[in-house]
């Protein structure tokens, strides 16, 4: 037996925090239990990355996936969630990615410069603080970003909730 | 990255197996209404008008504001409640995320290990 096995699966899960840190930019941190070489693999490796990022838990599925994960290198990924009738489209080029220890991402779905996503890797007694920070063009674009993605979600819920209450209704 | 309100559908589902509930919304729809007047078109205690209006409040689907003695009633989130949804949803998304990745990091550790034995044989 060696010792990782020790490990409890079940045990509780690293917090996630999320903060709006200025004006232009959200945080999010999470600690993974992992030398950081592991953990840049997993984001840097389309194979791998493809596995976590649209976590099933959430709803949402990967349609398509294609990336060239280096420095100047361009990934295009489509999601698709039930409540959606056309997949969702995400591209952008990688600014910089430094194994292991950082890469920076641009978003450029909105048609117009969105905001830069960077991710460190640091390593501390064999875990690894990931720091992700994405940074709007301005204050406008990530109110812009909450509010279109707050309210413009409420016409296909609000559809949703309609065909819910139709179908409530109709067993009445 | 556009966030998924799933949580909130939910609670929104939840909210809506009341006819009641139900019917406030389609009232509020034509317009805002206070908390009296609904009670009264539903034929409804303050109360138990209050707590329907509560239900439907923690599901985002409906806001109230009071002016002096009279709490009103509307569709939707307030802007700091939306904004507050938006952000807890986002972190939502990287938890799952990150909860995923634990995964494969623990399956690359392995293969280290595997990796690490082959070697030494």
């Amino acid at each position: 037996m060696d010792a990782s096995s020790k490990s409890d699966p079940a045990a509780g899960k690293a917090a996630t925090t999320v903060e709006r840190t200025s004006e232009r930019e959200l945080v999010v941190t999470r600690t993974v239990n992992g030398p950081a070489r592991l953990v840049f693999e997993a984001f840097a490796t389309p194979e791998l990355f493809q596995q976590w990022w649209t976590p099933a838990s959430f709803g949402i599925t990967l349609i398509s996936y294609e990336a060239d994960i280096r420095t100047g290198g361009f990934y295009r990924l489509e999601m698709g969630h039930p409540a959606m009738e056309q997949p969702m489209a995400f591209f952008g080029r990688y600014l910089e990615v430094t194994p292991t220890s950082r890469m920076v991402w641009t978003n450029d779905e909105a048609g117009e410069p969105g905001q830069i996503t960077t991710v460190t890797f640091e390593e501390k007694d064999g875990v690894t603080l990931v720091v992700v920070h994405e940074l709007y063009p301005s204050k406008e674009a990530l109110d812009g970003a909450i509010a279109s993605e707050s309210t413009g979600a409420w016409p296909e819920q609000f559809d949703a909730l309609d065909q819910l209450i139709a179908t409530l209704d109709a067993g009445a | 990255m556009v966030q998924f309100s799933t949580s909130r559908l939910d609670t929104s589902f939840a909210a809506l197996s009341d006819a009641t509930r139900r019917g406030v919304l389609e009232q509020l729809g034509s317009g805002d209404a206070s908390i009296t007047a609904l009670a009264d078109k539903f034929h409804m205690t303050l109360t138990g008008m209050k707590k329907h209006v509560g239900v439907l409040e923690q599901a985002g689907l409906v806001t109230t504001e009071k002016v002096g003695r009279v709490r009103t009633c509307k569709l939707g989130l307030s802007r700091l409640a939306e904004a507050t949804a938006w952000l807890e949803d986002y972190r939502r998304l990287w938890a799952a995320r990150f909860d995923a990745l634990d995964q494969i990091v623990e399956d690359l550790k392995q293969r280290e290990t595997v990796d690490g034995r082959k070697q030494q044989e």
